[in-house]
This record gives structure tokens, C-alpha cells and sequence, in this order.
């Protein structure tokens, strides 16, 4: 108890100096959980996939369709339970800044091969029966405050002119990780307007969405169904939805990958500064150290002085870092553009590792100071002059 | 009188680089239980160098130094600092006191290494605060006080671990003399109450005129009786 309190009085015998660290240890922590939490809700977007399903697209790129026609194809392929598919619409919902999914989508079979999407026999009965309504995540439902029954418009860009749909219902998410941030709405109601429109574009999808039985045999498959159509005018690439979402993701890598290394640069800058501060309080202390040892504390003693002077401010600084990254990714969440990310929260895993590099940033910062002080012999520290 | 302290033969060097620094050479020096000694010589003869290794703080090039019949200069740092901490009481110039610990908790601090209750603890400190004649002063910071009151402060936190030996460097070197007359009443009357065993350095042979008895050291060796 004594011990602590002398801790408690050491660290606060500076208190610009120590306040100075904790707020540099709190702000390392805050955009260390911030970073993390980009870095780590990317990841999740991964991670969500579902490894009994399979992606097939156009071999060149993503970006380019495949035939409508394929989906009889696929379907026969052995171990394939269903084949859904669906297709990037984008366009503008009221502004610009309201970014979230919109799909035309095959309506009699998506929610069979995205299960984590619940939504009610009613309104699923409804969405399929009518031509131009449409399916909402929660998440938008809550955003926009559209209800079921509500129209959406829609301001095509890659399919030019005005879309009008009726909300017919609203799925919610399975889990955390489930996307709550898709409008879905159908395939057939786009393609009657582009046979019209622009014929050229019609009967086409965007990429095949197949449900397999066995995750075991999704190699197998994959090379089946690309075997179907190799040498056409629209070679396939089917791959797990995994490497899919990799595969989408990784064009956002090199961000991501910096932002990862930024946020333990933070940690280790940080590191420097305490273990600065460390050291000059060490070293003022040079002469008091020599009495402690005079006065026959140990080497444990002084050890337990220093480290928990150094782990205390880290605490400091950590805990309250932990305690605005809440509020503050929350405000941050507010900031971005709505959707942008499907989900943004804290993962546990963001907040024991912030906690750990607390811990672990007083640890460090107490090595060198306390190697200093051990070293120096008690004559020697008498006679220091700071 | 028993010997309490035996120095035998005893060589101190440092060195700075690669240069050797001899500060003591061959030094034996004996003293009795009881005694308070005051060791003058001026700067530079290795008057605090043998303070030192008498209280386990140094360790010498060469030779015995035994104290309450343990031979230190064999001790490992470990044992050194429990020995130092049952056995030895340090009254250093410039106090040394811990500028965050009120004279209490200063006074407290050796007693932290011991198995004493909080209680016990307590009373021993006030005890020799009270004997200092700082028992209205307990709470107050180094800060607070003037160097006379610092110096006793320092005086208590040497004698409460109740040490065989004390030893005092320069106690009243930073010492107005009035402060610096108080401060050797105290010695002596811990000395002749208390039969606390003193070796004290000073260069003001008026503080050496207090001692039972005093020893020169020129140059590393002691001279007269």
C-alpha cells in the first residue's frame, strides 16, 4: 500500500510532464482503436462469408456480366443446391452521400442462398409478387426512416432514368456481422426495361451466387462450373464467396495495409515518448534511488518503483483512450458516409489489444530506466549531478 | 568496549578510464562498540571513500572490512542491501530525504522493509521524531522545514531501524551553526543515551571536537592516534 502510494506520488510529482503523457498515451489509443476498427469491420466483411457459397463471375473482371442464361447451366452441376444471382445497380437515392448497396437480384431464390437475411413470409410473398417493389436492410430502414409500403426512388447512373420501387419489406440481420445495408429489388423488373431501353444490356447478371451442399467439394465445383463455359464468349471464375470478398477488398489493401501499420507506429512512437519520460524521472531520481538502495531496498524494490510508475501512467492514459474510442468511433461512424461500411463497431479484440499495447507500451518504457538505475552503484549515484 | 568494526589491510581504487585512482592503501583501522568517531581529513584523503565501505554501500580493491562481526566485503548486492538494512543507519550532508514523503513517511520508509505491524510501525516513528524533537512536525514535506529539521528528519530515519552503526557524512556540512550544534547534541546524545556506535566524516573540527574521539586520514592513510 506504502509502495503504491509513493508510485502515486512519484508519478504526480511532474504533473504537466505526466498529464502531457497520459493525453499522447490516450490519443495513441484513441486512433489506435480507431484504425484498428477500420481496419478491422474491412476485414469482418470477409470474414462474414459464407463458406457454403460460391461466387461465379466474369473471368476478366467483376465488372463485366454474364449471360442470364448460364444460371440453367449451373444449376445442374453436381453438388449445387441453388443458384441465385444479382447485379450492381448503383444509382442515387435522394444525395449523393447516401451510399448503400442496391442489387437487382433473382427474387424467387436470394433470400434461400443469403439465409443471414431474415424477413417474413409475408413481406418475402410480397416482394415476389410484385414487380417493382423492393427489400430494405434494417439499417436503412432506420436511417432513411422508411417504412414498409414506402416508395424509393431511385436516380440511375449505370442504368440511366428513374426508378421507382415500393418498400415491400425489411430483412433483418442474423448476426452483428451481416450487412443490414442492402436494397434489393428485381432482377426482371431492370432487364424488361433495358429490352426496351437499351436491348443490348438486357439478359445479363452480374455474378452467380451458388449455394453448394458440401463446403468440402467448393474446389471441385468451382472448376466444374468454369469448365461449363470455357472458350465462350464469357469465360466464368467461381470461387468461394471468401475469396471473392478478398478479392473485392483487396483493391482497398494497400490503404488498409497502411492504416494497420500506422496504428502500431502510433504504439511504438508513443512507446518513445513514455519511455522518455521514464528516463528523465529515472534520471532526476538518480540520487533518491541511491538512498532507497542505501537504506536497503532491493533490486525487486526498485524495480517495482519504476515499472509501476510507468505502468500506472500507461493505465492512465489507456483507460481513458479506451473510454472515448467508444464515443468517439461512434461520432466517427456519424461522420462517413452512410452505409459505407455495412456495420462499424468495436471488436472486442480492438479493445484488448489497445489494452495489451497500454500494458505493454509501460512495460517497455520501465526497461530502460530501471536498467539504469540497477546499474548505477550507489556511490555513483550520489555523487550524480542532474 | 567489543570491536564492532574491523578494518584490515583494506585498498580502494576507482577508475576513470583507463586511469587507476588509488584512494585508500592498506588501511586498518579497529572500532569499539559505543564509540563515536569522528574521521577529518581533507578532500580527497578517502575519508568518505572508508565511510563507505564500513557501511557496505562500496566495496574495497582489496582487504576485510567486518562489521558487527559480519565481514561485508564478502557479501553479495543482495545480502549487502538486507544487511545494510538491519545493521547500518546513514546521516548523509545533504539529507537526502524523499522530497514526496512527509517526515513520517521518510522516518517509515527503512521500517517498510521489516515484518512490523502499521501500528508498531507508527509508534516507532514517532518515537524518534519525538527524540529529534519533530513529533509537532510529522506531517509536514521537506519543503517545509529548515535544513536543521531536515537534517534531524534524516537523523530519525537512520536510528528508527534501531542500527548498530551509524554513520554520518558531513551532517552538518550544509549547516548554519546553530543548526549544525543541534545537530551534533543529537549525535552525542545518541551516542552516550542510546549507545548508538557513530563514525562520523567532517572537516569542521568543531563537529570533531563532539566525538569521543578522531582519526586523520591524508592521502588514503590514517595518521596519529
Amino acid at each position: 500500500m506504502k509502495v503504491l502510494k509513493l508510485i502515486l506520488k512519484n508519478a504526480l510529482r511532474h504533473k504537466l510532464r505526466t498529464s502531457l503523457t497520459i493525453l499522447g498515451i490516450t490519443i495513441a489509443v484513441i486512433a489506435f482503436g480507431l484504425l484498428r476498427t477500420v481496419v478491422t469491420v474491412w476485414d469482418s466483411s470477409v470474414d462474414a462469408a459464407s463458406a457454403k457459397r460460391l461466387i461465379t463471375r466474369q473471368a476478366v473482371s467483376f465488372i463485366f456480366t454474364l449471360p442470364y442464361s448460364y444460371k440453367e447451366k449451373i444449376i445442374n452441376v453436381p453438388g449445387v443446391q441453388t443458384v441465385s444471382f444479382a447485379n450492381w445497380f448503383g444509382g442515387v437515392y435522394k444525395d449523393k452521400n447516401n451510399f448503400f448497396a442496391r442489387m437487382a437480384v433473382d427474387v424467387e431464390t436470394i433470400f434461400d442462398v443469403m439465409p443471414e437475411f431474415l424477413i417474413s413470409p409475408e413481406e418475402l410473398a410480397a416482394f415476389k409478387k410484385e414487380r417493382n417493389s423492393c427489400v430494405i436492410g434494417s439499417e436503412i430502414a432506420k436511417q432513411y426512416n422508411i417504412k414498409v409500403g414506402d416508395q424509393m426512388t431511385l436516380e440511375g447512373d449505370i442504368y440511366p432514368g428513374r426508378w421507382d420501387f415500393i418498400v415491400r419489406g425489411i430483412y433483418r440481420p442474423q448476426n452483428k456481422n451481416t450487412d443490414a445495408t442492402q436494397m434489393l429489388f428485381h432482377w426482371q423488373y431492370v432487364d424488361e426495361r433495358m429490352k426496351i431501353e437499351t436491348p443490348v444490356r438486357a439478359g445479363n447478371v452480374g455474378w452467380y451466387i451458388v449455394a453448394i451442399k458440401d463446403p468440402n467439394k467448393a474446389a471441385v465445383i468451382s472448376d466444374q462450373i468454369d469448365a461449363l463455359f470455357k472458350n465462350s464468349a464469357a469465360e466464368t471464375k467461381t470461387e468461394t464467396e471468401k475469396a471473392f470478398t478478398q478479392g473485392f477488398v483487396s483493391s482497398s489493401g494497400a490503404i488498409i495495409t497502411a492504416m494497420n501499420c500506422m496504428s502500431f507506429m502510433i504504439i511504438g512512437i508513443i512507446m518513445l515518448v513514455l519511455a522518455n519520460t521514464m528516463i528523465m524521472a529515472a534520471r532526476e531520481r538518480t540520487r533518491e534511488y541511491a538512498v532507497f538502495k542505501t537504506l536497503g531496498f532491493s533490486t525487486y524494490h526498485l524495480t517495482g518503483l519504476i515499472l509501476g510508475e510507468s505502468l500506472l501512467i500507461s493505465f492512465f492514459g489507456g483507460g481513458i483512450g479506451i473510454a472515448l474510442t467508444y464515443p468517439i468511433v461512434a461520432a466517427f461512424e456519424q461522420a462517413i458516409p452512410k452505409g459505407f461500411f455495412p456495420f462499424f463497431f468495436i471488436e472486442p479484440k480492438t479493445t484488448i489489444m489497445a489494452l495489451s499495447a497500454a500494458i505493454l507500451i509501460g512495460i517497455f518504457a520501465a526497461i530502460f530506466p530501471i536498467q539504469r538505475t540497477l546499474k548505477t552503484k550507489i556511490v555513483e549515484g550520489f555523487r550524480f549531478v542532474g | 568496549m567489543t570491536e564492532l568494526i574491523q578494518v584490515d589491510n583494506v585498498s580502494k581504487s576507482y577508475w576513470r578510464d583507463s586511469f587507476e585512482i588509488p584512494v585508500l592503501s592498506n588501511l586498518s583501522l579497529s572500532v569499539k562498540k559505543g564509540e563515536f568517531m569522528a574521521l577529518m581529513g581533507p578532500s580527497g584523503s578517502g575519508k568518505t571513500t572508508l565511510l563507505n565501505l564500513i557501511a557496505g554501500i562500496d566495496k574495497p580493491t582489496s582487504g576485510k572490512v567486518i562489521v558487527a562481526g559480519t565481514e561485508i566485503s564478502n557479501l553479495g548486492e543482495s545480502a549487502l542491501a538486507k544487511w545494510r538494512a538491519n545493521n547500518i543507519g546513514f546521516v548523509f550532508q545533504f539529507y537526502n530525504l524523499i522530497p514526496v514523503l512527509t517526515a513520517f513517511e521518510n522516518v517509515e520508509l527503512p521500517l517498510l522493509l521489516t515484518k512490523l505491524s502499521k501500528a508498531d510501525r507508527k509508534k516507532h516513528v514517532e518515537t524518534v521524531l519525538n527524540i529529534v524533537g519533530l513529533g509537532s512536525h510529522i506531517q509536514h514535506y521537506p519543503k517545509q522545514l529548515s535544513g536543521g529539521q531536515e537534517q534531524r528528519v534524516a537523523i530519525a530515519r537512520a536510528v528508527v531501524t534501531d542500527p548498530v552503526l551509524l554513520v554520518a557524512d558531513e551532517p552538518t556540512g550544509d549547516l548554519d551553526k546553530n543548526s549544525a550544534d543541534e545537530i551534533l547534541t543529537l549525535l552525542e546524545r545518541l551516542n552516550k543515551e542510546f549507545n548508538k556506535t557513530i563514525m562520523m566524516v567532517t572537516h569542521d573540527p568543531h563537529a570533531a571536537e563532539r566525538a569521543r574521539s578522531v582519526r586523520h586520514l591524508e592521502k588514503g592513510d590514517l595518521v596519529g592516534a
